[in-house]
């Protein structure tokens, strides 16, 4: 997929905090248990197998953080003159353009685990279901900024349906 | 959306659309028959079994007067008024239920007449406005036939901006023209060359393979293929009834649909509120060059059973040069044809679909054709368009393949996919589709 060209400056991304949020978890979800894992068959099924697993438990784990990484780095958002694009996605790839014109109203949401880092998302909804124009991992003032500039512009741009 | 500019308040009209209206006093028989026959199927399986008519008689006493009574009060509580911007309904006994409904968000009027509404002469008025969440809106059941007539007339013209008293509605009324009568062999062949055909040959395949390899076989077959067959068969029966006698009119209030065997229907379609649309040429069909073409508004209800009596057809078969004329008609412009094809790459990802695969996209519409065995052709109103996307699978990737979504407010045909175009050409439609798509909405704006 090609993007305007005068457009590839100015994409923004979701902020690191989320990118680091979700290396946490994948250690804490994937590498922890699996090391536990690797130690207990170590125990009774003797060193060459428990090793055997430890190593399993890196190659897996430096490839999830490769994903997430990855699948961080893919999202990202542009406020353009009459609309906002959102792009997301690593296998499926996905990029939106929603008018501001077509808003019909902007949800700000924020997971326990996002809210203590100070982060919201923020999705957009038209009177499409089909609309997936939503930006996780954005810092509440970004976010409240966003919300309020959406808002704005869609209140100056609105459409009859 | 129009601003009533030239709407002078004539004297005329104001006692007319101000004050409050109760249903027809009729309705409270219509409720309570239906109340009463769930009763009936409570009670009177109990009075069946014991075999004793007194049980029977007495739930009889019972019920008749109760259903009576509980829809007279629920009659008594209802009541509409239309104001030059919004109709108003209370209703309720116990929880009082007050609804503002703006006719700016109106988006189709139908009048719906029930078998047993039809032998009183009643008719129920439904509402479908914009946002609507399953179900209609404001469902006014029910009004006299002439009555639900005029207000569906007068609820039209105050939605377009057009002043209560301009028009009188037998004169409205008789202002139509019709555009065709479906007749009744295509409607039946049509919906025969379908499921039922494909499920009718299957049988016969199976019950000679079975005879052939043993004839005991044959009655199970037939056994296990009931319920496949009674689903088949209420499908074909129940669309034949919803599309009998399919009638497809233009008046000034845009194009006006009636159809139905035992419960009739009469929708009006208002110029310019179409979402999407969506013409279907099955397979078997080919042959008549016959073709089906259905439209979305905006808010029409989906769920709810009993409500979804309409199958969302502005013409259930036709030929298919009369299907496209009447699509230009209800778009109000000729779409362009589909020309574009997408690349040579996109037979690995659409082995079966990739020959017909093709799209047309001019300055108010965008046109995508796909589909495997039946033909499926949809058009967008550009000036309708909600969202667009683009999106790519990792198959997709590798082709170089990227396809076109275009969403609408509809909630059947919610838009349409131009699938695997050219990575480029798919970032070009785009642009293109997003600019003129501005376009089009401001030129349609008030």
């Amino acid at each position: 997929m090609t993007e305007q060209p005068e457009a590839e400056v100015a994409w923004r991304r979701p902020d690191r905090a989320l990118l680091r949020l979700r290396r946490q978890l994948t250690v804490a979800l994937l590498t922890l248990p699996g090391i536990l894992g690797a130690v207990v068959l170590g125990v009774l099924s003797g060193p060459v197998a428990g090793l055997a697993a430890v190593a399993a438990v890196a190659v897996l784990t430096w490839l999830m953080l490769g994903a997430v990484t990855r699948r961080w780095a893919a999202w990202g958002y542009l406020e353009r003159e009459d609309d906002l694009l959102v792009r997301r996605g690593v296998l499926l790839r996905r990029t939106s353009v929603v008018p501001y014109g077509r808003m019909q109203f902007v949800d700000v949401t924020a997971g326990p685990l996002q809210r203590r880092l100070g982060l919201a998302t923020v999705t957009l909804h038209t009177a499409a279901a089909a609309t997936d124009a939503s930006v996780p991992g954005l810092l509440a003032t970004e976010a409240a900024r966003l919300r309020d500039r959406l808002a704005a512009l869609g209140e100056a741009r609105q459409a009859g349906v | 959306m129009t601003v009533p500019e030239a709407s002078v308040p004539e004297a005329a009209s104001i006692p007319e659309t101000d004050a409050w209206v109760r249903l027809h006093p009729l309705t409270p028989l219509l409720r309570g028959g239906r109340f009463l026959l769930v009763a009936l199927a409570i009670v009177g399986q109990r009075g069946l079994r014991d075999a004793s008519l007194e049980v029977f008689l007495a739930a009889l006493g019972v019920g008749v007067p109760l259903a009576l009574s509980v829809g007279w009060l629920l009659w008594r509580a209802m009541r509409y008024r239309l104001t030059d911007t919004e109709l108003q309904v209370e209703s309720g006994v116990l929880t009082k239920r007050s609804r503002r409904v703006p006719l700016a968000r109106l988006q189709s009027v139908d009048v719906v007449r029930p078998l047993f509404a039809r032998f009183l002469g009643l008719a129920e008025l439904r509402l479908e406005v914009v946002g609507g969440s399953g179900g209609a809106e404001a469902p006014l059941s029910y009004l006299g036939e002439q009555e639900a007539h005029q207000l569906r007339v007068r609820l039209l013209d105050l939605a377009a901006g057009r002043s209560a008293g301009d028009s009188s509605a037998p004169a409205e009324l008789e202002q139509e023209q019709v555009l065709v009568v479906v007749p009744l062999g295509p409607l039946i062949w049509s919906t025969l060359l379908g499921a039922p055909l494909v499920v009718g040959v299957g049988l016969v395949v199976v019950l000679v393979i079975a005879a052939v390899v043993d004839l005991t076989l044959v009655g199970g077959v037939l056994l296990g293929a009931v319920p496949l067959l009674i689903g088949v068969g209420s499908f074909a029966v129940r669309r034949m009834l919803t599309e009998y006698g399919f009638t497809v009119a233009e008046s000034g209030d845009g194009l006006r649909l009636r159809h139905g065997l035992l419960e009739t229907r009469s929708s009006t379609i208002p110029a310019g509120r179409v979402q999407t649309v969506r013409i279907t040429e099955p397979l078997l069909w080919r042959p008549f060059g016959w073709a089906r073409v259905e439209v979305d508004v905006a808010g029409y209800s989906t769920g709810g059973g009993e409500e979804q009596a309409s199958t969302g057809a502005l013409l259930p078969v036709a030929p298919r040069e009369f299907a496209h004329r009447l699509v230009a008609r209800v778009l109000g412009g000729v779409p362009p044809p589909v020309g574009d094809r997408p690349p040579r790459a996109a037979r690995w990802r659409a082995p079966l679909s990739h020959r017909r695969l093709a799209i047309g996209l001019d300055a108010a519409h965008l046109v995508s054709t796909h589909g495997v065995l039946t033909t499926t052709t949809e058009v967008v109103p550009l000036a309708k368009v909600q969202s667009l996307r683009l999106t790519q699978g990792p198959l997709q990737r590798r082709l170089g393949l990227t396809s076109l979504h275009v969403d609408t407010a509809g909630r059947r045909l919610p838009g349409t996919v131009a699938p695997h175009r050219g990575d480029a050409e798919a970032a070009q439609l785009l642009a293109d589709s997003t600019t003129r798509a501005r376009a089009a909405r401001a030129a349609s704006a008030p």
